[in-house]
């Protein structure tokens, strides 16, 4: 697994300087920097739980998993503004939480209830929230990027200001559909950032076993300007992604950025992951990158968080996930009658409907 | 009333729409500087501008998806595919993306696309470039599929598609482009899931959608004409929703049916047409539901034996007198 080499442990970029000092860093307040931090703990506990729902049969299907990627969501979607858009593939919980929405209804999604975000109808796979601008939570690798691709087409149509962030793993590189998004994002100045969550495996097979060349890089052959980032300190991610979705807005040009990250579980919780890695390379991780070890850190040395607060974090954080567990054990199952309703706008929005015959069958 | 071509209504509908909602965006591969492949969009780009009328390169997972993406924010794309063979390689994009989102989101979104182009065999372009996927669309819920046969039908039904708010696939036919037919010059829809009987007869009823309906007309002429059978053609106009009711309303007036359609025979739009009829008109019957279909193998070549392979009227015609026995 190629990574980064960064100097995450005092905090600076290649060239030396504090990625603490970056503007749009040196801007949040206090306030603003623990709830950063709040935001990666809730994420993670969230994590933990509805993997004990899934080993305790709650869950069905696959159960994609964020832990250890906290940084990259949360520093992503903490930079959005009301004309910003994201979309991203299966492991989506982080994103779902990185964009406001509360864990009950991503529990009960999860549980497959109708009080789940997808009223039961997507599971884990497919969050969505267009109200906070996050457009899923997708199953297909690759197949959201050119959906994103869209986004930043529609922002571009009705003249906003704005950009999309198309999310997608260091496994979906080598999709067609990526590739032609790439290709229409450049040649049409679209603000888009493809933005690859490299960590290092597509499900059993490590990178150097998947992808020819450097990922990012490849962005150069459509003329895209691409960046590098380490995904384990969320200021670093929060300061380059500030330069692309500014790139985006203001002159409407794509780019490429490859973070690199790390997923302490398996591919999915069905992942036994014994077999393409080592011990010793996720407890390395897990000793000197993992983000929110890491800015725990920094923010303690910022004199921010104390011993205190981070237990407190944890404890809430941990009550949540609990109380979403709890809120969707007691909620219903959707009914067979619900199962064709949302399929057609117009069958749900019959005062609405032109359309005659008939559109289900049996 | 004004004559005017297939491919003429079309480009009339889109022009209407194009001009009554700023969200409505033609896009696809040539249909911008080179005036459409076969010339559908010509002099859309000079009205509407290159905004509004756009060329893409080719990738058609990579613009129905972007289309399909944007329509999400709300703009109305109309997207071309050249030849609808071109689907499969979007197949993921419209069969996965358009059609589920909305059902994966639980109801939080809609994607109001248009993909048309012409669905058709027949001229010779080979076995890659002559599918009519309209049964493998209308298998997937979430979208909506409309085959017209005529210009008035493609013109009211087009502008009924673009203001769907559900994906809409709209299956022309390069053959019909050139057929000329009366169409008003005031604006007009035809909703959507409503079929029209195209010629009135009692002795057999014909159903068919796109060409296989001239087809059919054809066959039903020579057959009045010679051998003093009367038939009646129902044209399904849109496949998916389906118009059952018309097509049961002639079943018991006739008592005998034949399906014809371009689909290879596997699960073609026919198949459904029997189970349906068969379970709703049983008593209805006095004959077996006959079909005919394409020849069931990948599109041929060589042009004469082309001609064969699909629902020619002479094959009608021996089918239904076949079926008066």
């Amino acid at each position: 697994m190629s990574k980064k080499q960064s100097a995450i442990a005092d905090n600076k970029n290649a060239s030396g300087a504090d990625f603490s000092k970056a503007p749009v860093n040196a801007a949040l307040t206090k306030v603003q920097k623990i709830d950063l931090y709040r935001t990666m703990v809730r994420v993670r506990r969230f994590e933990e739980r509805s993997l004990r729902a899934y080993q305790a049969k709650k869950i069905g299907g696959f159960l994609h998993l964020y832990i250890g990627q906290e940084a990259v969501a949360i520093g992503c979607c903490s930079l959005m503004g009301k004309n910003d858009h994201i979309i991203t593939a299966y492991r989506d919980h982080g994103h779902a939480i990185g964009v406001g929405m509360g864990m009950n209804p991503l529990m009960a999604e999860l549980y497959g209830k109708v009080t789940g975000c997808s009223k039961g109808k997507g599971g884990s796979m497919h969050f969505f929230d267009p109200s906070r601008n996050y457009w899923g939570g997708h199953g297909i690798v690759g197949g959201q990027i050119p959906l994103g691709v869209g986004l930043a087409y529609g922002v571009k149509y009705k003249g906003l200001k704005g950009a999309a962030m198309a999310f997608m793993g260091d496994g979906a590189v080598n999709q067609g559909a990526v590739h032609e998004s790439y290709n229409l994002a450049s040649l049409w100045n679209l603000p888009v950032i493809f933005v690859i969550e490299n960590n290092g495996y597509s499900m059993g097979t490590s990178q150097e076993r998947s992808s020819a060349g450097s990922l990012a890089k490849r962005a150069e052959g459509y003329d895209m300007h691409w960046a590098k980032c380490d995904g384990s300190n969320i200021y670093e991610v929060r300061e380059t992604m500030d330069h692309l979705l500014n790139l985006a807005r203001d002159q409407c040009k794509p780019s490429v950025v490859e973070i690199s990250t790390y997923r302490y579980r398996g591919h999915s919780v069905a992942d036994p992951d014994n077999t393409y890695r080592n011990k010793a390379e996720i407890e390395d991780y897990r000793k000197t990158k993992d983000p929110i070890h890491v800015f725990q850190q920094i923010l303690k040395d910022e004199g921010i968080l104390d011993e205190a607060l981070t237990e407190q974090i944890d404890t809430e954080a941990r009550a949540e996930a609990e109380a979403s567990a709890e809120f969707a054990e007691v909620s219903p199952y959707p009914t067979v009658e619900d199962i064709t309703k949302h399929v057609y706008w117009e069958e749900d929005h019959p005062e609405h409907k032109t359309s005659q015959g008939r559109i289900f069958f049996e | 009333m004004p004559l005017i071509t297939y491919r003429e209504a079309i480009r009339h509908a889109l022009a209407e729409e194009l001009a009554r909602d700023p969200h409505v965006v033609v896009m696809g591969e040539e249909v911008a500087q080179f005036n459409g492949a076969y010339k559908v969009t010509e002099g859309l780009l000079e009205k509407f501008g290159p905004n509004r009328v756009v060329d893409t390169p080719i990738s058609e997972a990579g613009f129905i998806g972007m289309g399909i993406g944007a329509s999400m924010l709300g703009v109305r794309p109309v997207i071309e595919l050249m030849f609808w063979s071109f689907y499969s390689v979007a197949f993921d994009q419209i069969l996965n993306n358009a059609a589920n989102v909305r059902y994966m989101s639980g109801g939080l979104i809609n994607c109001p696309i248009v993909i048309r182009g012409p669905a058709n065999g027949g001229t010779n372009v080979g076995a890659t470039h002559s599918h009519t996927p309209e049964n493998i669309c209308a298998n997937h819920p979430g979208i909506k599929v409309v085959c017209p046969a005529t210009a008035y039908d493609a013109k009211g039904l087009l502008k009924s598609a673009i203001r769907d708010n559900d994906p809409v696939m709209f299956m022309e036919n390069t053959i019909l482009y050139g057929d000329k037919w009366e169409v008003p010059e005031e604006e007009y829809l035809i909703p959507l899931g409503k079929a029209d009987i195209k010629r009135v007869g009692k002795d057999l009823t014909i159903v068919a959608h796109g060409r296989a309906v001239i087809s059919s007309l054809a066959a039903a002429q020579q057959l009045e004409r010679e051998h003093d059978i009367s038939v009646e053609v129902v044209d399904l106009r849109t496949i998916r929703p389906l118009d059952e009711e018309t097509v049961l309303e002639s079943v018991r007036k006739t008592h005998r049916v034949l399906l014809v359609e371009e689909n290879k025979p596997f699960c073609g739009v026919g198949a459904q047409l029997a189970y349906m009829i068969q379970e709703k008109a049983f008593d209805e019957l006095d004959a077996p539901i006959k079909r005919i279909s394409a020849i069931d193998t990948p599109a041929i070549y060589s042009p004469p034996m082309e001609a064969e392979q699909l629902p020619t009227p002479d094959r009608i015609l021996k089918a239904a007198i076949e079926l008066l026995r």
